[in-house]
């Protein structure tokens, strides 16, 4: 029983992790249609840039975690005007493909600059658990559910109290028509981007404690985080991050319960499964077009 | 037994009726008009019987077959065409492979054959040529016969869209709004082509339109629906003196 | 400018438009049947790899440039050609046998993804296709009595009644060159065929198509099908190729490889299957050159501009440490995608019809004939 609570702990906080990145995905396709395949580089990224603050320019980890968030938001605007911009409006697929170029770029120069060694930098919760009765519950995994909720949370008044979650959406369906109704479209999608590329940074923060910074684990994430988001339904905030932490879990028990090799193949199935059955997610709904 | 019957159709949409128990037969040979305000259901009722939505409730029957279930490429080959009120052309292709593309419910080779490219199917091909030069010489298309539709006016799309429909040799064909967006001599020239379609072709049109004078010029019959009721049925003249008509939609 | 004056069916139906066409692909075909006769064999074997790329970047655009599919997968259905060959070889069946059978078993594992595949569109498509890569390899690491797991299986030489034909030989380069010529001719024929005019339609507006007759489920499914069969016979010929495969080498980034073929190339016509592949393969040389030679060439520069002696090494060994860092195919890998969809849309045959434009109308060509109107997202969600 205990390795149960002790499993589904770690498999929400790995959950969490992947809610994080499809928060990132969903959020961008709410107000694009584009899916950023480079989400997974970008939380890498994110980790990368507190490692420089805080191992390798000695700040404090307060500082050097709001210091990488805010670098990282202004990367994800910067790659939005320079990448994104250009292509909007190309096909679908174009863009995707685009993404996945960026993320490629970035894998790679990331393993150029910072090496290719696994790089650890120190955090109030990389030690330190916590004690109920029997159960061992580590710090660093209850950091990152603490911290998406409280995310979540932020972000859920960001978008119900204000009209830029309107603006957004918006944007998505016609962008002309968005233009025209004096929506200032440019803005909105910088914005949508420095948020994603800041959510995605504080995952990275908040992973380094449990597996260490190295310039593959984006894509590893990534892939998870699909599944993840497409479970939640691809236009859904909520169900982004309730689809991670259903994968989360479900990826941990098979791993600890099923044979070898299951770990990594339970999400994808889970993913199909769910594709074939409701294909809009748990909290999508389904759109048709009017002729 | 008439052409076309449509008994009790309905179709919901959550708490929205679009259509309300609609009923009304097309007989053989000619031209019926649906007309009403904006959101009345007409082209719901188009798309029910292209099958693009499943009625609520309601059959609908075809040369006395019931196809109220049939899948949406069924209608084509039993003689069903359509046209779009937003023209649903293929943008990138030329106007040729658009109209080759309407004769597909009458292929008749398979995908071997065509992978190996036996002579049935260049004889195919010859046949489904000859029958678009055809439609392409009735409607006076010869100048964009090889241009990308993404480059071609409005106007032109319009009876490009009325060819493809035609070329798959319907008994019946279904024109969504075919006049709007046309000016007074393109929608004079649209008038001629609906009765030359009638009269040359044997087909029966059924038609939603909102240009009355084109209503009057062209149709046999007419029903004016509103808010997915009919409201009546009759020869032109009558529709357009129906004091319930004018109220709704005509006006004085 | 050749201006075609039609009269006959036959000239717009045929393949070689004008009797230009034959003469160019005619020099075409020789230089490559006398290819291996007059380089080295480390050409060939590139051209070989170029050859089985093409083939995987014609199906791809059956699938993806005709039909609007998407796919993210095909890794998953060369491996399933590969396996199947060297499972055969193993025991015992003739190449003959083999050969078309990678090909069915993959078209027929390629009609069962493209039923649930209906159901998907756009983007849910791109992530399934992932995930039934993400199976398939993981299927083959585990199904240990048939693929021996990540051990891997070894081929032996390709025996085609009885005659060797070891995968350096130029025979092998001209069965490559040869499967890659059937495969491009039977897909022009199935687009001149009402059935891939189906494709076409289905790609552009599925409700038009549904009202002419098309059946959309069919035309996908079978768009898949024939898209796996054709890279599965593209799988047999890469096994033998590279004589050892295993689970690894079938993972996400090949299918991100054979993508970025077609996008490179032109996603509408099957020239660009052919250019992307060239590109593609060229990269791996390319980057060779660059640690090898381009380093040398730069300090060679720097000197040549007037800096001194340590100045100009000093250039040349950032210039080396830069060519040969581990992750430098990754990132030209990414900006080559990244350039090429911001810069050239329309792929390597797209702007080789644009250069063919310029000279057929020079002195007259305009530069804005190609200028792209400014265009806005449009959502994809309801087709």
């Amino acid at each position: 029983m205990l390795d149960f609570i002790q499993q589904l702990v770690s498999g929400v906080a790995l959950g969490c992790i992947y809610g994080l990145i499809a928060l990132g995905f969903v959020l961008i396709y709410k107000t694009t249609e584009v899916v950023n395949f480079a989400q997974g580089e970008l939380l890498m990224l994110g980790g990368f840039f507190a490692f420089t603050f805080i191992a390798l320019m000695g700040l404090n980890y307060w500082i050097g975690f709001f210091l990488a968030v805010v670098c990282m938001a202004a990367f994800g605007a910067l790659s939005e005007r320079f990448v994104l911009r250009p292509v909007l409006g190309s096909p679908q697929f174009s863009i995707i493909m685009a993404t996945i170029g960026v993320s490629y770029f970035l894998r790679s120069i990331a393993g150029m600059i910072w090496g290719t060694d696994d790089l650890k930098i120190d955090t109030p919760f990389s030690t330190g658990v916590l004690r109920i009765g029997d159960l061992v519950l580590a710090h660093d995994k209850l950091s990152v559910i603490v911290a998406t909720a409280i995310l979540c949370t932020v972000l859920w008044l960001f978008f119900t109290k204000t009209q830029i979650g309107t603006a957004m959406r918006a944007t998505s369906e016609n962008m002309l028509a968005a233009y025209y109704m004096g929506i200032p479209v440019k803005m909105v999608v910088a914005l949508t981007w420095a948020i994603s590329a800041a959510v995605a940074a504080c995952a990275g923060v908040l992973l380094a404690p449990i597996t260490f910074i190295h310039s593959n684990v984006g894509l590893a994430l990534a892939l998870k985080a699909f599944p993840a988001a497409v479970l939640g339904g691809f236009g859904s905030i909520p169900g982004a991050v309730v689809g991670g932490i259903i994968i989360g879990v479900i990826e941990n028990m098979a791993g600890f319960y099923l044979a070898q090799g299951w770990k990594d193949v339970a999400p994808h199935i889970v993913l199909l499964t769910m594709l074939l059955l409701k294909p809009e997610g748990l909290f999508g709904h389904v759109g048709r077009k009017k002729v | 037994m008439s052409f076309l019957v449509a008994e009790n159709i309905s179709l919901q949409f959550g708490g929205l009726k679009a259509v309300d128990q609609v009923n009304f037969a097309v007989e053989k040979g000619e031209i019926f008009t649906i007309i009403g305000p904006n959101g009345a259901g007409k082209t719901s009722i188009f798309n029910l019987i292209s099958r693009l939505y499943n009625p609520t409730s309601g059959k609908l029957f075809f040369d006395g077959e019931e196809f109220t279930t049939a899948p949406p490429h069924r209608i084509a080959k039993m003689g069903i065409a359509r046209t779009f009120q937003n023209i649903e052309l293929f943008d990138n292709a030329t106007t040729l492979s658009n109209l080759l593309v309407g004769r597909h419910c009458h292929a008749t080779t398979n995908l071997l054959q065509e992978v190996l490219y036996l002579p049935a199917v260049r004889r195919a091909e010859f046949e489904h040529r000859h029958k678009v030069e055809q439609v392409i010489e009735l409607l006076d298309l010869e100048p964009f016969r090889d241009k990308l539709i993404s480059g071609l006016p409005y106007g032109v799309r319009k009876v490009i869209e009325l060819a493809r429909a035609l070329c798959s040799e319907p008994k019946l064909m279904l024109l969504d709004e075919p006049s709007s967006g046309l000016n007074v001599e393109e929608t004079d020239d649209m008038s001629f082509w609906i009765r030359d379609i009638r009269s040359e072709l044997g087909i029966t049109v059924l038609m939603v339109e909102h240009d009355m004078s084109l209503v009057s010029r062209v149709s046999d019959r007419v029903m004016a629906l509103n808010y997915g009721r009919e409201l009546t049925t009759g020869t032109p003249a009558e529709v357009q003196s129906h004091p319930e008509v004018v109220a709704a939609y005509l006006g004085t | 400018m050749r201006f075609i004056f039609k009269t006959d069916y036959d000239q717009d139906i045929r393949i070689f438009k004008h009797s230009g066409y034959w003469y160019s692909y005619s020099i075409l075909l020789l230089v490559l049947a006398a290819m291996p006769f007059m380089v080295g064999t480390y050409l060939q074997s590139q051209l070989v790899f170029v050859f089985i790329y093409a083939i995987v970047g014609v199906s791809l655009l059956i699938l993806v440039g005709f039909t609007g599919q998407a796919s993210l997968g095909h890794a998953a259905f060369l491996a399933i050609g590969a396996y199947t060959s060297a499972w055969c070889q193993q025991h015992g069946v003739p190449f003959v046998v083999y050969f078309p059978l990678a090909g069915i078993l993959t078209g027929v594992v390629g009609v069962m993804v493209g039923f649930p595949a209906l159901r998907l569109q756009g983007i849910y498509l791109v992530i399934a296709t992932i995930s039934f890569g993400a199976i398939v390899e993981e299927i083959l690491a585990r199904w240990e009595s048939v693929t021996n797991g990540n051990e891997g299986l070894k081929l032996r030489t390709l025996d085609i009644f009885g005659q060797t034909v070891p995968r350096d030989s130029p025979g092998f380069y001209f069965l490559c060159l040869g499967v890659l010529i059937l495969v491009i001719i039977a897909a022009l024929n199935l687009l001149r065929a009402p059935t891939g005019r189906s494709f076409v339609a289905v790609r552009d507006s599925e409700t038009a198509a549904k009202s002419m007759g098309i059946d959309i489920a069919a035309a996908k499914v079978r768009s898949f099908g024939i898209s796996a069969a054709i890279t599965g016979l593209a799988g047999c010929l890469y096994a033998h190729k590279l004589s050892f495969i295993s689970p690894e080498m079938f993972t996400l980034l090949l299918s991100i490889e054979f993508i970025i073929v077609i996008i490179i190339g032109g996603v509408f016509s099957l020239h660009g299957a052919v250019l992307g592949a060239i590109f593609i393969v060229m990269i791996d040389p390319f980057l060779t050159a660059l640690k090898d030679d381009v380093p040398t060439l730069i300090g060679n520069l720097w000197a040549f501009f007037g800096a001194d002696g340590p100045t100009a090494q000093h250039v040349q060994d950032r210039a080396a440490s830069i060519a040969s860092a581990p992750g430098l195919k990754g990132a030209i890998y990414g900006l080559i995608i990244v350039g090429f969809i911001l810069f050239e849309p329309t792929g390597l045959y797209g702007r080789w019809l644009k250069i063919k434009l310029y000279f057929q109308t020079f002195p007259m060509y305009k530069a804005a004939t190609f200028k792209r109107q400014k265009t806005y997202v449009k959502s994809e969600r309801n087709r």
